[in-house]
């Protein structure tokens, strides 16, 4: 029973650490090729998550939804990124974030305006909203595991575009030194518009499955955002890999601190005075892993 | 007119209007809003200290709110074992004494600010930001698990604190009081600036390693500027405490120091004075866009946006004209 | 952006704001602070509609006086809340509040209302510290005491003969309370007591938890958005049919069946009031309801509505004189009014006596979800915590 358990919470600690890579992989590659700090990253996971939610009650498939809502998003993080992301290049990190942290309430609100305060509750697809049988005894719900095939997947596949196509090629040109790749002729502004686009469609896709796990509502996009964050640094500023690397291990220690502490204290306190203690702990543990990781690597695991 | 005239007549035009104030407020029949002012000073200081060490140390902290609920909750934890009669560690008593809690405050924002600075500080650029953000979480977590004091529920105070016979529950006392401790932080941290200690700090934002090769030791001049900083926000949020008769640990979150830092940029980083104006403007925009319209984030978002986009050094900036770095 | 601009803003923001606000007498102000966004606002939402919608049938008026109801949404936040009600109290001079959904918030803005001698009519928040030690005279319940629907469950599931049970609730609270008011009405074992963070909505690790324990019944108390996701997640891990699932009433509400959809189907909760109770005042109601907002009202628009009647039948027995306070009180303590629960009446804390009793989730005949009465439980229940209470 302890095996099942345990390796059901993994898959759970997976899963969460796979939504946070298709986060983390978007702002480590805005952050580390156009050295923006773009805080606004989070509207584009509700952005998408609401997409998904009208597209999919539109034609009544979340899978037609989800996949006409990852383009949408791209196009409108790249429309984002041409009317005012564009100016802040040259700009002080502290303009960016000002600027920024308006474009979260203009989005959050215009969200608001457009489809209402309540949340919107996603439901997996048919096909998938059963369970599959792991190990014996372990019955796991097979929408999460495509959540985590589906995310893994894309890793791959960001692997290869980075590592294997021109495009990638000059992303990495204009990671390591955006000037001498402008000066080689490769055309920065658009590469920068399409790292935006990219980072705004995985971003998209993230919220449009965790809207079914969790929902789709307003200001969805901060809790994941600060998370995000942590793990582009765990990882390393501008490391695909380490963003990978990092949300996985911030997705484990989660889940395993928010299973294991509150059961641990219920022997010092009373249930509810525990569960509380357990969930603060728990919630603090991926920051304290933050702090330890910079103690030991300074720069990240992969940072340059 | 004379350069230098011209931000000081800004400066005493804004002094007159803020004494005017809460009179004018209750003629107007809005005396509520004078509770409101009070906020917004309060506010004021905390993203005054920010400034000190953003604006003058270079350092951009994102984990500044901690400070303020540390602040909040010396108060709201010595409010709250006064109403409950039981005492606190060591067989203290607790105590409503503004002269005993609010030093207090500041006391335990600058060890807290002194502990998180000597580890941060060791880092720089967005490894210093995104460090002071764990911290302020984990403070902010750590809050939340505190439940003989309400955890995510926070303390309700049922008194304010007690200042020499001071009725702070008065709104109008209340606010001359915050007003006055404004002016006073604000007159003495524009000294420090131009002290020897100012200059060196900027030097140090300047240029570390020059400073270093001059021979002063930077990391205890930031750090210095960090805890003397944590000081004066956790008197702030002693002082918010007061305001909102409520400390919790929403008080600590990263939306808080977030706001903080928009009050900085959007007042003007590094002048003292427009951190101040930021924070006015800011809440006084809230405040005054909301009455019109529930959807105000939509306007006052681009707002902030284009403020950001037109790199006029903040409101300070903008209302002194153009002139020459600091 | 001129200088000019920049300065007048900031006193343009001030100027602005100022809104005369004053209510002339032969008027009432009513406060509804309550949760209109996040996942607890399908309750907030139903308690507004329902409080407009019996204001609207008394004419726009509550006991003859015009009211002007101010809403504010307190976004499930106490600080937020606490702000909102000194709006309410100092800026709005309300003369009643009401509208509090979570009882975390209710017992951070109560203490003001009390200090500002303003009465609070609760269309839902009704913890035990305000039904016990901390009841106060500014303070009435219109809705229940926060135990009780758990206790009614817990009397049923003991009375079925469940020895091993496994219980779920927020932590907050009213979900301490919830889980204590069950407690008191059942003795058999306790496979596993989880209080989860508020808001919370991915229960995975929580459900993987569960199954390892092997309770024979569940019982979960997650109102809103919280009981939505869990009982998608619930079914999606396969224990459907499985585990018999329980809840108080709050969980499987009206304003939350249709998105929890087939998987809430046909799951016991208890009440004290279900769509299709069958008195006059009900009837009507659940019809103005329907007809106006479209969906069918959850037990918190029932409240909500109970608590708009309860203060016009006050404020029409003190002839509209709402600054004697001692009088207001006891018209309120009368509580003369048709509730559509059927009888209503106070117990000496403030907190209602009345029926409990289950229900089970059906569909009707036009397929909308909702609950239908099904067998009594408790008859003229008050609470556990009225001895405590020293008014």
């Amino acid at each position: 029973m302890i095996t099942q358990l345990v390796a059901e919470q993994g898959l759970n600690g997976l899963q969460l650490g796979v939504t946070l890579f298709l986060m983390a992989a978007g702002l480590t590659l805005v952050f580390g090729i156009m050295d923006v700090i773009h805080l606004s990253h989070g509207s584009f996971y509700m952005v998408g998550a609401y997409l998904t939610a009208t597209f999919g009650a539109r034609f009544d498939s979340y899978l037609v939804g989800l996949a006409l809502a990852i383009p949408a998003a791209a196009l409108i993080g790249m429309a984002v990124e041409w009317i005012a992301i564009r100016k802040l290049y040259q700009r002080d990190h502290l303009d960016q974030v000002l600027a920024t942290f308006g474009l979260i309430m203009f989005f959050n609100e215009g969200v608001r305006m457009i489809w209402g305060a309540q949340p919107i509750f996603l439901s997996p697809p048919q096909m998938l909203s059963g369970t599959v049988e792991l190990l014996p005894g372990l019955a796991y719900p097979q929408f999460r595991l495509a959540i985590l095939v589906t995310g893994l997947a894309v890793a791959a596949g960001l692997a290869l575009l980075i590592q294997r196509t021109r495009l990638g090629m000059r992303l990495r040109a204009g990671a390591s030194d955006r000037a001498m790749a402008g000066a080689l002729g490769v055309d920065i502004d658009k590469l920068f518009t399409i790292v935006f686009g990219l980072g705004a469609g995985l971003a998209a896709l993230a919220g449009g499955m965790a809207g079914t796990v969790l929902s789709v509502q307003v200001g969805m996009g901060e809790s994941i955002l600060i998370l995000a964050f942590v793990v582009v640094v765990i990882g390393g500023i501008g490391s695909v890999k380490g963003a990978l690397v990092g949300a996985l291990l911030v997705g484990l220690v989660d889940t395993l601190a928010r299973t294991v502490l509150p059961v641990a204290l219920r022997g010092a306190f009373g249930n509810a005075v525990a569960d509380g203690i357990g969930a603060s702990l728990a919630s603090s543990s991926v920051y304290v892993l933050m702090v330890l990781v910079l103690a030991w690597r300074p720069k990240g695991l992969y940072g340059a | 007119m004379a350069p230098e005239l011209r931000p000081r007549l800004i400066l005493a035009l804004l002094l007159v209007v803020a004494l005017a104030l809460p009179p004018l407020l209750g003629a107007l029949g809005q005396g509520f809003y004078v509770g409101f002012a009070a906020r917004v000073l309060i506010m004021a200081l905390a993203a005054l200290s920010l400034d000190l060490v953003m604006g003058l140390g270079g350092m951009v902290s994102f984990g500044h709110a901690a400070f303020l609920g540390v602040g909040a909750y010396v108060v709201g934890i010595g409010s709250w074992h006064v109403f409950d009669g039981s005492p606190l560690p060591f067989g203290l008593p607790g105590s409503e004494n503004a002269l005993i809690v609010w030093p207090l405050a500041m006391v335990f924002s600058g060890l807290t600010a002194l502990g998180i600075g000597a580890i941060s500080l060791r880092t720089s650029g967005v490894h210093f930001i995104m460090i002071t953000l764990a911290f302020a979480q984990m403070l902010f977590y750590l809050a939340g698990g505190l439940k003989t004091y309400g955890g995510d529920d926070g303390i309700t105070l049922y008194n304010r604190s007690e200042l020499l016979g001071l009725k702070l529950s008065d709104p109008q006392t209340f606010y001359y009081l915050c007003l006055g401790i404004l002016v006073v932080a604000l007159a003495a941290l524009l000294r420090l600036r131009a002290s020897r200690f100012g200059m060196v700090l900027r030097g140090v934002r300047d240029n570390e390693r020059r400073m270093r090769a001059l021979g002063f030791p930077t990391y205890r001049y930031k750090l210095a500027a960090f805890v003397l900083s944590g000081m004066v926000c956790g008197l702030a949020g002693a002082l918010l405490a007061n305001a909102s008769e409520f400390a919790s640990p929403a008080l600590m979150s990263w939306q808080k120091s977030g706001e903080l830092l928009v009050m900085v940029v959007l007042g003007g980083m590094g002048s003292l004075v427009g951190p101040v104006l930021g924070a006015v403007a800011l809440m006084a925009l809230e405040e005054g866009l909301a009455d019109l319209t529930q959807h105000w984030q939509v306007i006052l978002g681009p707002l902030l946006l284009v403020l950001a986009l037109s790199a006029r050094r903040g409101l300070w900036g903008l209302l002194r004209g153009r002139r020459d770095h600091d | 952006m001129s200088r000019i601009t920049a300065s007048s803003l900031v006193i343009a923001g001030f100027l602005a704001a100022a809104a005369p606000s004053f209510a002339a007498s032969g008027e009432v102000k009513v406060g509804m602070l309550t949760t209109l966004s996040g996942p607890g606002s399908s309750l907030g939402i139903d308690v507004r509609d329902a409080f407009n919608l019996a204001v609207k049938n008394l004419g726009g008026s509550l006991g003859g006086l015009k009211a002007t109801v101010i809403e504010i949404d307190d976004q499930q936040k106490p600080d937020v809340a606490k702000d909102a009600a000194t709006r309410l109290i100092e800026k709005e001079k309300v003369d009643f509040a009401t509208g509090i959904i979570f009882s975390n918030l209710m017992l951070a803005v109560q203490p003001g209302f009390d200090r500002a001698q303003t009465y609070y009519i609760s269309a839902n928040a009704s913890p035990s510290q305000l039904a016990g030690k901390q009841c106060s005279p500014y303070f009435f319940s219109a809705a229940y005491q926060n135990d009780n629907q758990h206790e009614a469950m817990g009397h049923y599931v003991q009375a079925k003969g469940f020895k091993k049970v496994y219980l779920m609730a927020p932590n907050y609270p009213a979900g301490k309370d919830g889980l204590n008011g069950f407690k008191r009405f059942y003795d058999g074992a306790v496979a596993g007591e989880v209080y989860t963070t508020v808001n919370q909505l991915d229960y995975a690790a929580e459900l993987a938890t569960l199954k390892a324990a092997a309770p024979d019944a569940v019982y979960v108390f997650y109102p809103g958005g919280m009981g939505v996701n869990f009982v998608k997640q619930w079914e999606q891990a396969g224990l459907k049919g499985k585990i018999p699932l329980f809840g108080p009433g709050f969980t499987f509400s009206e304003d939350t069946l249709a998105a929890m959809g087939d998987a809430a189907l046909g799951t016991l909760n208890t009440a004290q009031w279900s769509p299709d109770l069958d008195n006059p005042q009900n009837k009507k109601f659940v019809a103005d309801f329907v007809a106006a907002y479209g969906r069918l009202p959850s037990v918190y628009a029932s409240q909500a509505y109970d608590a708009a009647l309860l203060m016009d039948s006050a404020i029409r027995k003190v002839g509209g004189k709402l600054d004697d306070k001692a009088a207001l009180g006891k018209a309120l303590m009368a509580a003369d009014f048709k509730s559509v629960r059927g009888a209503f009446k106070f117990n000496k804390n403030h907190f209602p006596i009345q029926d409990f009793f289950l229900r089970e989730v059906v569909k009707d005949a036009q397929g909308r979800y909702m609950n239908k009465k099904v067998a009594p439980i408790f008859s003229e229940r008050g609470d556990a915590y009225v001895g405590e209470c020293s008014m």
